[in-house]
């Protein structure tokens, strides 16, 4: 048989749509088979934090990280290199470090602000892990799976942030009271905020969020449809830390 | 076959030792000791899935849940029957089997495994202490 020009391009072409519909195709017809029903969740969540630095100079308490390492059962070690913190509070230089212009105004350089895991949108934690014991969830979570952590620290090398501790040793001893209801770790992994996430999915707020009496910290879904109180966001400077990295992150600071 | 006797000799050296424990279990005259049975907490009548799968492949399931809640975010584990449960090890596994030390241990025990769940995992602090 001898094809043609216009028989041969035709033949092609049909390959080549046979071929790009099996790839489409596909996946659709493999997930045919029943899954695991699900609950819930329907809309995308997208978790995001807002600190106020102003309250929070005002209130000048420690409410927050007390809760939240109390409900986490994060330990209280004595050694400050081998400390372990999941939120704390730090020097506004340290902070926002790029955010030198609301200094010259409001003399914010005094100001101690919260420190936590940014949960970035593009983490640089997760890449560089190993066992993919940190990942990033749909909702914007940068979770840790302590079961897969293999205590290499290349996330903590990778975070620019601080944000992750490590356990040099059993942090059991050091916790004053064990919350039952939350998991320790053990010597030898990483740990870190996890926004918590076993608080969110019971419905309840972050126990910072929670604890906060002046009110300065505020946690919402950003893709939620309810409007957010824009009447006191608008007016206001809100930014993040270090954006020249590019990681974008979802703890936003109220600043003025 | 000249290093026949030598071979045997040789063999020997390796099975008696090896087989050491046998001999002394036998010649103190003890039988092998029977596996822990098996209780179903009081008041309950059923686990959340078979009894013979559960003993067999209660590990997979625990990994499984772990996988599920940590890394998907799905806590609700619907059983063979329908019936749907909360994925947690100390809330729904240790809720019914409330005696660690009976329950887990005894098994854990008696096969010498050394599962590394509790390193991590708190027991539940038992009522009224």
């Amino acid at each position: 048989m001898k094809l043609g020009r216009r028989e041969f391009l035709r033949a092609m072409l049909g390959a080549a749509g046979a071929c790009l519909g099996g790839r489409i195709l596909g996946p659709a017809l493999a997930s045919g088979v029943p899954s695991v029903p699900v609950t819930g969740q329907a809309r995308k969540r997208r978790w995001v934090m807002l600190v106020d630095t102003a309250a929070c100079d005002k209130g000048g308490c420690s409410d927050c990280i007390e809760a939240c390492h109390r409900v986490h059962n994060v330990p209280a070690l004595p050694d400050e290199k081998e400390r372990i913190a999941w939120i704390r509070s730090l020097p506004y230089g340290q902070v926002l470090p790029d955010e030198r212009a609301p200094l010259v105004r409001d003399n914010l350089g005094r100001r101690s602000v919260l420190a936590l895991c940014n949960h970035c949108e593009n983490p640089p934690c997760v890449p560089v892990c190993p066992t993919k014991a940190t990942f990033r969830r749909d909702d914007g979570i940068v979770m840790m799976d302590y079961h897969r952590c293999i205590g290499c620290r290349y996330c903590m090398a990778a975070c620019p942030f601080g944000a992750r501790s490590f356990n040099w040793r059993d942090p059991r001893p050091f916790i004053k009271e064990i919350n039952p209801g939350f998991p320790t770790r053990t010597q030898g992994v990483v740990e870190k905020c996890n926004f918590c996430e076993e608080r969110i999915a019971k419905g309840q707020m972050p126990a910072c969020v929670e604890a906060c009496t002046e009110k300065g910290l505020s946690f919402f879904d950003l893709n939620d449809p309810a409007p957010l109180n824009r009447n006191t966001l608008e007016s206001r400077y809100f930014v993040v830390r270090r954006p020249a990295l590019g990681t974008g992150p979802s703890v936003f600071y109220l600043v003025r | 076959m000249y290093t026949k006797g030598l071979g045997i000799a040789v063999l020997a050296l390796f099975l008696v030792p090896a087989t050491l424990p046998l001999w002394y279990d036998a010649a103190a005259g003890r039988a092998r000791t029977a596996p822990p049975k098996l209780e179903l907490p009081a008041g309950k009548k059923a686990c959340i899935e078979a009894t013979d799968y559960m003993s067999r492949y209660h590990r997979e399931l625990l990994a499984r849940w772990q996988e599920s809640v940590v890394r998907e975010g799905r806590r609700t584990y619907v059983a063979a029957d329908g019936k749907a449960y909360t994925m947690s090890l100390t809330k729904t596994c240790l809720g019914c089997h409330t005696d660690k030390a009976h329950f887990c241990d005894r098994c854990h025990d008696y096969l010498k495994v050394e599962p590394a769940c509790w390193r991590c995992h708190v027991v539940p602090p038992k009522e009224g202490t």
